[in-house]
């Protein structure tokens, strides 16, 4: 039997996609059978962020409906074979499928694979509670900024009311730089506010808009620094202890560059 | 370079964003409306009344936390001032 988890923020924007995909990614790279599923009806996106847009032929909507089997709607990923994806349809809306609906689908899911990763639509609405429905656990994704983490408070107090106690959080976009000078929250201010558990932090990083662009997750670039946060977030998912990265920025130009020639650590 | 800001030694503006997060969640979480507070301000005026005369104008209820560090749990915290005691509250 596996395990569902939901990838939800509150707050539009935050990063909730990107961290499907490359949890679900890396996950699939430690030999897991992974599903990622997107619960953005209407505003589908997660096809992108793995190059698999062109592949789809069925969707969520159509298993629920009985249009189509779910094995049908699933599609095998590029690059490896035990990920999948079930995309949702872009021209209905959220009301197309009910909670009760998406719990049997992920229930039958958890037969089939190890882990259920489902992309949760920004709000607090009917599409937050169709994603959130058959979840065992939640990721709640957050950015450092006021109106990210006030938004992840509120969630996380709706993830309890629906006794979903099992819930981490990833910081995303944390700007090295700034939080040295004292201008942007830092990871102490964040788990200080929002009593939950850390899972995950990770940097701003330009390759995530790379990889999107390619429809490839950063967790299959090796010098990606949010890609190897995004590897380490997977394993802790599967229950390993790992350090949280160093955010210190590595120095660059070249006297940096001349510096670490010399000076090794 | 800002000279002033130079010497003032500003708050880092991540701190103040720490501290208004701490009061947004406060209220956040209790679901307290402004009505409720009026409601509650005009109970306390009806009954410190019959013991003291107060400042109507001066009176100040608020939502924080309890305690220095405690970010759990609200406190209700009225600044009642007083003009003068009424004698049978002695
Ligand atoms: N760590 C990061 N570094 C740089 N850019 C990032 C990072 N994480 C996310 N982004 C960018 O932020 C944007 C929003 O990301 P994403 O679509 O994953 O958010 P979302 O929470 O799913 O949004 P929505 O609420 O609309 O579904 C994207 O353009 C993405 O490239
Ligand atoms: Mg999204």
């Amino acid at each position: 039997m596996g395990v569902a988890i939901v990838v939800t923020s509150g707050k539009g924007g935050v990063g909730k996609t990107t961290t499907t995909a490359n949890i679900g990614t890396a996950l699939a790279m430690l030999g897991n059978k992974v599903v990622v599923v997107d619960a953005d009806t209407g505003l589908r996106n997660l096809d992108l962020h793995l190059g698999l847009e062109n592949r789809i032929v069925y969707n969520l909507v159509d298993v629920v409906e009985g249009t189509c089997r779910l094995k049908q709607a699933l599609i095998k990923d590029k690059r490896f074979d035990n990920l999948f994806l079930l995309p949702t349809a872009q021209t209905k809306d959220k009301t197309a499928v009910t909670p009760e609906q998406m719990q049997k689908l992920i229930d039958d899911l958890k037969k089939e694979f190890d882990y259920i990763i489902i992309d949760c639509p920004a709000g607090i609405e009917h599409g937050f509670e169709n994603a959130v429905a058959g979840a065992d656990r939640a990721i709640v994704v957050t950015t450092p900024e006021v109106s990210a983490v006030r938004d992840a408070d509120r969630i996380i107090g709706k993830l309890e009311a629906k006794g979903l106690e099992d819930h981490q959080l990833i910081i995303n976009r944390i700007k090295y730089e700034m939080t040295k000078k004292g201008e942007m929250l830092n990871i102490d201010d964040m788990t200080d506010i929002l009593a939950i558990k850390l899972l995950g932090i990770i940097p701003e990083d330009e390759k995530i808009v790379i990889s999107t662009n390619r429809g490839e997750p950063a967790v299959t670039d090796e010098n990606s620094k949010a890609g190897k946060a995004y590897r380490n977030v997977a394993r802790r998912i599967m229950g390993e202890e790992v350090p949280f990265l160093d955010l210190e920025e590595e120095p660059s130009g070249l006297l940096a560059s001349i510096k670490k020639i010399f000076f090794k650590k | 370079m800002d000279l002033f800001k130079f010497f003032s030694k500003e708050t880092p503006s991540k701190d103040v964003a720490k501290e208004r997060l701490k009061l947004i969640l406060i209220h956040d979480r209790a679901n307290v409306s402004p009505q409720f507070l009026e409601m509650v301000k005009g109970d306390i005026i009806r009954v410190i009344s019959d013991y003291a005369e107060i400042d109507e104008s001066g009176l100040e209820i608020k939502l924080t936390r309890a305690g220095e560090q405690g970010t759990s749990s609200p406190a209700l915290v009225a600044n009642i001032p007083i003009k003068k005691m009424k004698e049978f509250g002695r």
